[in-house]
């Protein structure tokens, strides 16, 4: 018989035995039914290695260096209460909490910026910055490349679009 | 529809009446949404759920997937309901431990769900049996814009949709498969499926049992990234990982056939004779055995029109299901007797097997 493997978190012998190989780094967890159960890993709708190795699952393969006192303004969740839970708790936890999240966001996910579907009501107001942004880029090739005429027409064209009065949620709600 | 209509009624996934393909038994599509204005539900007080809940239910009650579908509170249903509607898959695990302030919508055709104040205010969800993302993707689409009518979900312009946990950011979008995948564990290939699919940002779970070893060699696969990635292109990655999992389990099938047949004829053989006559059946040998047909009917040991009953039955013997039937409570051994007659009755009318075209 090899040596007794001791369930992670209450030190209970281990039967439940999961690996997972991510960014070419191991991760091995050993749990006992009853820990197995509580943490879900017997739910298939509730379970998933991923958030199992996440760094807000509790199990703590990776401490995070971010500051534990980050607390949202909105609605009071700390950095400390977030890796307890793993959850957020209102929308604006993603902009006071950022400096915790986007790292996080950028291993978990593809990238850490949105692509895809867009709300209706956001549409206007996006497209609008997302044409200032490119506009921008084109304005400052246009100057390094001395081509002043165009890069006059283009600065003319952002000023004209950064004073047109936008509409989306942040003005709405 | 009350929730007693509901569970008589026969939804889409057990109706028999919808497409029904080896290997793919059923596909699902689901968004996560929230509303600007409000913590999300478990960082919410119990007075502002209960705002979220009576909004968001009357924004999803005009929608016309729901005309004379059902609209429940998770607390005036007792355990048992809410099990079936799990077994179901109309309401998560999750919701069924919700105490206050959460609901579900549900359907008349018992396709689309859309849970309330489950880990985010907004969970809508749509399943089918066989092998449609496309589909199901172009009505919860079709769904989700017209709810953004009524409601103000929380969005930022950089990650996208927000949600409770930051599995789910950006798209909020999880598409998942029921894979019937007993060529692969048979062959025991699965552990090595698992692992290649991982690295790909694809999630394999295990359907009815923990780890790979799920019983009925059921899984569900599903994509684990949800930022970064538009969702046509997290729906195509999907499906190319899964139409090759779904060649691999074929070839694996052929293999078998061609090295090992009397070793796969002798279990779907033994798992029917076993089904025809056992008079005590937990819901774990149930599943496994049942597997086994499934797998007559891919293969014509069995006419390929009762893939879609012993799908149904696949649900029905769930313990949910079966108390239900059975009239609500009795012992275990009780309801295992249940199960056995309920599933000797439902498989009396298949013909025998055959298993002549194969040798």
């Amino acid at each position: 018989m090899g040596e007794l493997i001791h369930c992670q978190v209450c030190q209970e012998a281990a039967t439940v035995h999961l690996t997972q190989i991510a960014n070419n780094k191991i991760h091995k967890v050993h749990l006992c039914e009853n820990c197995a159960q509580s943490k879900g890993m017997t739910d298939p709708d509730l379970f998933s290695l991923e958030d199992l190795f996440s760094p807000t699952s509790g199990f703590g393969l990776e401490e995070s260096t971010a500051d534990n006192s980050i607390v949202c303004k909105r609605c009071g969740l700390s950095s400390r209460d977030f890796k307890r839970h793993g959850r957020f708790g209102c929308p604006d936890c993603y902009e006071y909490l950022n400096p915790l999240i986007l790292p996080m966001l950028a291993n978990m996910h593809k990238s850490d910026s949105h692509k895809g579907k867009i709300p209706h009501r956001s549409i206007d107001s996006l497209q609008v910055s997302k044409r200032v942004r490119d506009l921008e880029e084109e304005l400052s090739t246009a100057v390094k490349e001395e081509r002043y005429e165009e890069a006059a027409a283009y600065r003319d064209e952002i000023e004209k679009l950064k004073a047109s009065p936008q509409k989306g949620p942040d003005h709405e709600a | 529809m009350n929730i007693n209509q509901l569970i008589k009624f026969r939804g889409k996934l057990t109706d028999e009446k919808g497409d029904s393909s080896p290997v793919v038994i059923s596909t699902r599509v689901r968004l996560a949404r929230n509303l600007e204005k409000y913590p999300f539900p478990g960082w919410a007080k119990k007075s502002q759920k209960r705002e979220i809940l009576s909004s968001c239910l009357n924004a999803v009650g005009k929608l016309a997937e729901m005309e004379n579908g059902a609209s429940l509170a998770i607390e005036e249903l007792d355990d048992l309901e809410k099990q079936i509607l799990m077994e179901r898959r109309l309401i998560s695990r999750e919701l069924m431990g919700c105490k206050e302030g959460a609901g579900v919508c549900i359907s008349r055709n018992q396709s689309l769900s859309v849970m309330v104040n489950e880990e985010d205010h907004l969970r809508i969800q749509l399943v089918e049996g066989g092998f449609h993302f496309n589909d199901l993707w172009d009505v919860v689409n079709a769904v989700d814009s017209n709810l953004e009518k009524e409601l103000i979900y929380a969005f930022s312009r950089d990650l996208g949709y927000l949600t409770a946990c930051p599995t789910n950011v950006g798209t909020g979008l999880r598409c998942s498969a029921m894979m019937h995948l007993p060529g692969l564990v048979l062959s025991n290939q699965m552990e090595k499926v698992v692992r290649a699919v991982n690295q790909l940002g694809i999630a394999v779970r295990g359907l009815f049992g923990e780890g790979s070893d799920a019983s009925g060699s059921i899984f569900q696969i599903s994509n684990q990234q949800t930022l970064g990635e538009s969702e046509e292109e997290i729906l195509t990655r999907l499906q190319n990982v899964l139409t090759s999992l779904l060649e691999q389990e074929k070839n694996a099938r052929l293999v078998l056939l061609e090295k090992e047949p009397l070793k796969l004829f002798d279990k779907i053989g033994r798992a029917f004779g076993i089904l025809n006559n056992s008079h005590l059946l937990s819901s774990a040998e149930a599943m496994k055995l049942l597997s086994f047909l499934r797998l007559a009917t891919d293969l014509e040991i069995l006419p390929g029109k009762f893939r879609r009953m012993v799908d149904r039955i696949l649900i029905e013997s769930q313990p949910g299901h079966i108390q239900y039937a059975f009239g609500g409570k009795g012992t275990p051994a009780e309801r295992d007797e249940y199960r056995a007659w309920f599933i000797r009755e439902q498989i009396s009318t298949l013909p025998i097997l055959n298993f002549d075209k194969l040798k």
